[in-house]
């Protein structure tokens, strides 16, 4: 990795009369403005980790909002919702904290590094034909998620037949994971390539035909100059991809759910809904343990965010 | 039972170490495959180094998109001309009729004007609500807060969205104490008797939409932001030279430099509303008249096993979005034909 930031990334740099006129829709009044969008934006969160530290009978009788003239904490709803369980939840939610790990960081690693590639040849390698690819990558974007569920579950557990030949075998990945990840891979891959397409076709030509010129080929140009100038882009994209899987539902409930041990919290905490659905304490602290790890992504990443992936799309 | 309870936890505790490490192994494989792949490739030179170059990085992400997204929605086209049992041995074809039933069914009629009326506020406000932030905090002191704070719901799952919201949305006697936010607040000002909100139509409609808008709206945010930043400060200069200011220089120079960046944000927005199945789902259940086209989909495909009748709605999906993505497409082909 290197911290090398592409030239034309960087944003221009603020003179100070130029700021000023930037400056024009920064008034006292639009700081209010900010101010107020922002905390509306946070109350409910605020309520449901406020509601996840307050006794069972506080929750019930009163609102969140009163234990600002009340306070009243305690830490037990964790206790149950992370290592005990209860109310028919046999277990609490720690273990499937790892299942989402484990579903996560593969399903986060793999597709792009896979549209990377894909990105750099069709950004940089172009032949006849590579822009109809481009767009028809960007198109399939519509498919409705729902449309591919049934096809693949039946790809999976029978292979792919065509008049009698087997085409594809079955590939027998029940009970393993490599469904999941083979299942995010295929949809996330139109929204990574056509996000890295961006911004790696913007990277500066020049560096890129001097590398050619020195003789270095079209693979080693892609590793060890657009992989490396790309890191910003790759490192926005991977947090948007983490957080999706992340809060996946669907994939993981048609993939992941027949046995329990493989489920991820998403899936875990949409049964408890159910089962906790009087116990609103406990629903909150499940909901807010689901939260944190995206938040602690987002928050570590979060700087490569301006000057990220969004470089290339953001072109006037 | 209590041994029962720690067996689980402990074969759940050995399952989770290797789990991980199972994730270790399969990315360490797939890279190591990458690694030996352009090991080998890397020693061709001369004619044949272009193409390969193209096969190698361009092939995989072809077939995994074929087998996973273009067979499949070729496959649900085909479908949605048969009837129910599409999947079972006695296929029969029925013409359109699915798409017949689509549009003259009258609850599923007014499921895809929800639907339509979710694709054209959500996107609307969610991005509406972005620019307004992006604009607010364009070189403000301290942004990178405020906007991590707007950005805060991006993270947080549906699941977890749902369960937050509904408690908002609790319905409590107006007589005792309050527990949601929302009845709390209209019963302040005044409303001595407040609905419960998520029985009762269209209110619950709009309500599950401020869902969705508090979850994107810190998406566009972000876009949009960089957008405007990258804006040449000379221009905005010239700009203001001319006596552009507030309103003005907004509506008439930063909007129509951002132009194709706001077309990409709606559109991001508008596929991500169009998917999303997991708030009604969880909310509402489709029930108390809030139903949307992919959860009704859902529904027909998982719950009803009517396979013609839920394709059909997909294409329906499908088609609906399709001139917007043209519309992108166009934008993209005259941008790259400019470089």
């Amino acid at each position: 990795m290197t911290t090398t930031t592409p030239p034309a990334i960087t944003t221009a740099t603020d003179e100070p009369p130029v700021r000023k006129v930037r400056r024009a829709f920064s008034s006292p009044l639009a700081s209010v403005a900010v101010v107020i969008l922002a905390v509306l934006w946070t109350v409910p969160v605020l309520g449901l980790f406020v509601t996840s530290l307050r006794p069972k009978a506080d929750v019930a009788s009163s609102g969140w909002w009163t234990v600002f003239s009340h306070p009243h904490f305690t830490l037990s709803n964790y206790n149950t919702v992370l290592f005990k369980g209860g109310y028919n939840v046999n277990s609490g939610l720690a273990p499937y904290i790892v299942n989402s790990l484990a579903i996560t960081i593969p399903a986060t690693i793999i597709p792009i590094i896979l549209a990377s590639m894909a990105a750099y040849v069709l950004a940089w390698v172009r032949f006849k034909g590579s822009d109809a690819i481009f767009f028809t990558i960007f198109a399939l974007q519509v498919v409705p998620l729902q449309m591919s569920l049934v096809p693949l579950l039946q790809l999976y557990s029978g292979g792919a037949h065509i008049g009698g030949i087997t085409v594809i075998p079955a590939l027998h990945l029940h009970g393993s994971l490599a469904e999941v990840w083979l299942s995010h891979t295929m949809f996330s891959l139109p929204l990574a390539v056509f996000l890295l397409h961006n911004f790696i076709s913007q990277l500066p030509e020049s560096v890129i035909e001097a590398a050619r010129v020195d003789g270095a080929s079209h693979l080693r140009v892609y590793r060890s100059i657009v992989l490396p100038l790309s890191m910003p882009a790759i490192a926005s994209f991977a947090i948007f991809q983490f957080l999706w899987v992340w809060n996946d539902l669907l994939v993981s409930l048609t993939f992941a759910a027949k046995t329990t041990a493989a489920q991820p919290l998403t899936a875990q905490l949409q049964q408890l809904t159910g089962s906790f659905g009087s116990h609103l304490e406990l629903l909150t602290a499940g909901a807010f343990v689901s939260i944190i790890i995206p938040m602690i992504v987002f928050f570590s990443l979060q700087r490569y965010f301006v000057k990220g992936m969004l470089a290339g799309s953001v072109k006037g | 039972m209590y041994d029962s309870h720690h067996l689980i936890l402990a074969g759940l505790a050995g399952d989770s170490a290797s789990k991980l490490w199972g994730v270790i192994e399969a990315v360490g494989g797939f890279i190591a495959i990458l690694a030996i792949i352009f090991l080998v490739a890397g020693k061709v030179t001369g004619r044949l180094e272009r193409p390969l170059t193209i096969v190698i990085c361009l092939v995989p992400v072809v077939l995994l998109l074929i087998i996973g997204l273009v067979i499949p929605a070729i496959r649900t086209f085909y479908l949605s001309l048969h009837g129910a049992d599409a999947y079972g041995p006695t296929v029969h074809s029925v013409g359109f009729q699915n798409y017949r039933w689509a549009f003259s069914d009258p609850s599923t009629r007014s499921t895809l004007i929800r639907t339509v009326l979710w694709l054209v506020i959500v996107p609307a406000v969610a991005t509406g609500a972005g620019l307004l932030v992006a604009l607010l905090v364009d070189n403000m002191k301290r942004a990178s807060l405020a906007k991590a704070f707007i950005f805060l719901p991006t993270a947080v799952s549906f699941v977890g969205a749902s369960i937050i919201w509904k408690y908002i949305y609790n319905y409590t006697d107006p007589h005792r104490p309050q527990i949601g936010l929302l009845s709390e607040i209209v019963i302040k000002l005044g409303w001595k008797n407040p609905p419960d909100w998520m029985l009762s139509s269209p209110v619950n409609t709009f309500l599950l939409m401020v869902i969705m808008v508090w979850i994107q709206t810190g998406f566009a945010m972000v876009v949009l932001s960089a957008a405007l930043k990258s804006i040449p400060d000379e221009i905005i200069e010239a700009a203001r030279m001319d006596g552009a200011t507030g309103y003005r220089l907004f509506r008439s120079v930063q909007v129509p430099m951002i132009r194709n960046t706001l077309v990409v944000v709606i559109t991001t927005i508008m596929i991500a509303t169009l998917k999303v199945f997991d708030i009604v789902y969880t909310v509402t259940g489709g029930n108390f008249n809030t139903d949307v086209l992919s959860n009704e989909m859902y529904t027909q495909i998982f719950t009803q096993f009517n396979y013609g009748r839920g394709s059909a709605l997909a294409v329906i999906l499908f088609l609906a979005v399709l001139p917007l993505v043209g519309y992108n497409v166009l934008q993209m082909r005259k941008e790259r034909a400019s470089r």
